[in-house]
């Protein structure tokens, strides 16, 4: 017979044991492989040189220091545009939606089911030199050539981001917003407080959090982007990310390559334990 | 509900909200016109209308391969990270013992990384191994990815269950197991169901981590990232991508019901 304590081993281990094996292990050996001397295909064959040669090329190389912080901009401004822009959708669906509530979060979580990468083609064909918004002035007869739009460029990257990534980042702040108790909104009314009084002191305090997790959970997934910059970001709108995926493909070099990846986990962690501080995202997420 | 007897701001956002509905759908509406356009540009006016496109969907093998991997590897990455949440979930909800917020942090933390960071740490770890790139290594990638998502749709749901349902199976007889198997799986079941599509549907639109782990064998995100430099065969791909759309949108409705009567 199985009692409840004997059944806790049985619970843990096969957890515990997949995510060490492909989760833990492999963060560790990015980090063994950035601390190794030489370049290139370094296979685990190949003697392994103690060195910290990679962090030195890094810090010493300043067009990666600018893409990175570039990087961190693009995610931040991508990330700030989301929260701002879903947050008077999650109001809406919230406070004003009322009974079609459901549906009408259903109507906005559709477009998040779409492929990502389509959703990030349909603004290439519409935005390109030969593309949709284009043949459309052309025939309407208000241009006589193809204006350069804005795809290829650090812009569209963002453009494209906070279009993929709004239905989500409404989701946070709605939920956030529902637990707002409505007795507390009819008490400052009650004390005179009025409309926009109510909005400031009241409702975004207390939606506050939803809005960080928002954030973050748009920021994270952002600051490591390469797929959506190679496509709409032609050669001035890469990333860091594009980089780091450079050097694991065309022109391989795993140790430098490890120590940018590396990199980017810690700068990554320490923006999320800074979040996690601001905000108790343990009470957030129960 | 929002029955507060005094003024509302002006502020237009049910119009805020129509606006920004009709900007999502928008570049899914152009897809959808475009896979059935003669052209292989997007142009204005259309050249013709035709179905040729989708008829030759049918005809692309290495197309249907691809898509039939994704579905694999979905499956597979779905089903382990499923099994991981629910593990995770009933150990950190019916259980106190050292190293539970841990067990917890641990399963939420892949959600914290970026992919481009993941894809080098599962590069890395199957070189060294020595195990060659192939769907295995995608699904077992996809699989890590997913585990946050079933770990908390589980915990929300699981947290809403009484503990005294178990005792109650268990004065009757029952091992702890077969009080879990017998009683709690069939009540979350719907629960179950809902993870597992969202894990699903994860997998199948992931292309990040997959670019890593691919072997000779594409899932068709990857497949159709690799196609996209040859713009005559844009058309084909995108009206694959058009059905494989109605497919998730399906799967990600059917979830989104299935959570909403939860609550």
């Amino acid at each position: 017979m199985l009692g409840r304590r004997g059944t806790l081993r049985f619970l843990v281990t096969p957890p515990v044991a997949w995510l060490a094996l492909f989760f833990i292990v492999p963060l560790a050996l990015i980090a063994a492989f950035s601390l190794r001397a030489g370049s290139g295909a370094v296979g685990p064959d190949e003697p392994w040189l103690a060195s910290v040669d990679q962090y030195a090329e890094l810090a010493g190389t300043p067009a990666f220091l600018r893409l990175l912080g570039l990087s961190v901009l693009v995610a931040i401004g991508v990330a700030v545009l989301a929260t701002l822009l879903a947050y008077p959708i999650a109001y809406f669906l919230a406070f004003r939606a009322g009974r079609r509530a459901s549906l009408y979060l259903t109507l906005l979580l559709v477009p998040f089911a779409v492929s990502y990468l389509l959703r990030v083609m349909a603004w290439k064909l519409m935005l390109g030199p030969e593309g949709g918004v284009n043949s459309l002035l052309s025939f309407l007869g208000l241009t006589d050539e193809p204006i350069q739009l804005l795809l290829y460029s650090r812009p569209a990257v963002i453009i494209t981001l906070v279009y993929v990534w709004i239905p989500f980042a409404a989701l946070p702040i709605y939920a956030a917003m529902q637990r707002i108790d409505r007795h507390q909104l009819e008490a400052a009314a009650d004390l005179g407080a009025g409309p926009w009084s109510r909005f400031w002191r009241v409702t975004v305090p207390l939606s506050l959090p939803g809005a960080l997790v928002t954030f973050f959970m748009v920021f994270i997934p952002t600051v490591g982007e390469y797929v959506t910059p190679a496509l709409v970001g032609g050669t001035d709108g890469i990333m860091y990310g594009n980089i780091i995926q450079g050097f694991f493909t065309r022109s391989a070099n795993w140790p430098l390559g490890s120590a940018m990846a590396m990199t980017m986990l810690v700068l990554t962690l320490a923006v999320v334990l800074v979040g996690l501080r601001a905000v108790n995202l343990r009470r957030v997420l129960s | 509900m929002t029955a507060i007897g005094v003024g509302r701001t002006r502020v237009p956002l049910r119009t805020f909200y129509v606006g920004m509905l009709v900007l999502l759908y928008l570049p899914i509406a152009v897809l959808f016109i475009f896979s059935f356009g003669t052209g292989t540009t997007l142009s204005f006016p259309l050249s013709g209308l035709t179905l040729d496109w989708y008829a030759e969907v049918l005809d692309n093998g290495a197309m249907i391969d691809a898509a039939r991997n994704s579905l694999v590897v979905g499956v597979a990455a779905a089903t382990t990270a499923t099994a991981i949440g629910c593990l995770v979930a009933v150990a950190v909800l019916r259980f106190r013992f050292r190293g539970r917020g841990l067990l917890l942090a641990l399963a939420g933390l892949p959600l914290v990384v970026p992919f481009v960071v993941m894809g080098v740490a599962f590069f890395l770890l199957f070189v060294t191994v020595d195990l060659p790139r192939s769907l295995v290594t995608v699904a077992i990638g996809h699989s890590v990815i997913g585990v946050p998502y079933a770990t908390l749709i589980v915990l929300a749901r699981l947290s809403g269950l009484d503990p005294a349902l178990e005792d109650a199976a268990m004065d009757l007889g029952a091992t702890y197991p077969s009080a879990l198997r017998r009683v709690v799986v069939p009540l979350m079941a719907p629960t179950l169901l809902s993870a597992w599509l969202t894990c699903f549907i994860v997998s199948f639109d992931e292309i990040a981590l997959a670019i890593f782990l691919v072997g000779g064998d594409p899932t068709f995100p990857v497949f159709l990232y690799g196609q996209l430099r040859f713009a005559q065969r844009l058309p084909v791909l995108i009206a694959m991508a058009v059905l494989l759309m109605l497919g998730t949108v399906a799967l990600t409705l059917i979830a989104l019901r299935i959570r909403g009567r939860d609550d």
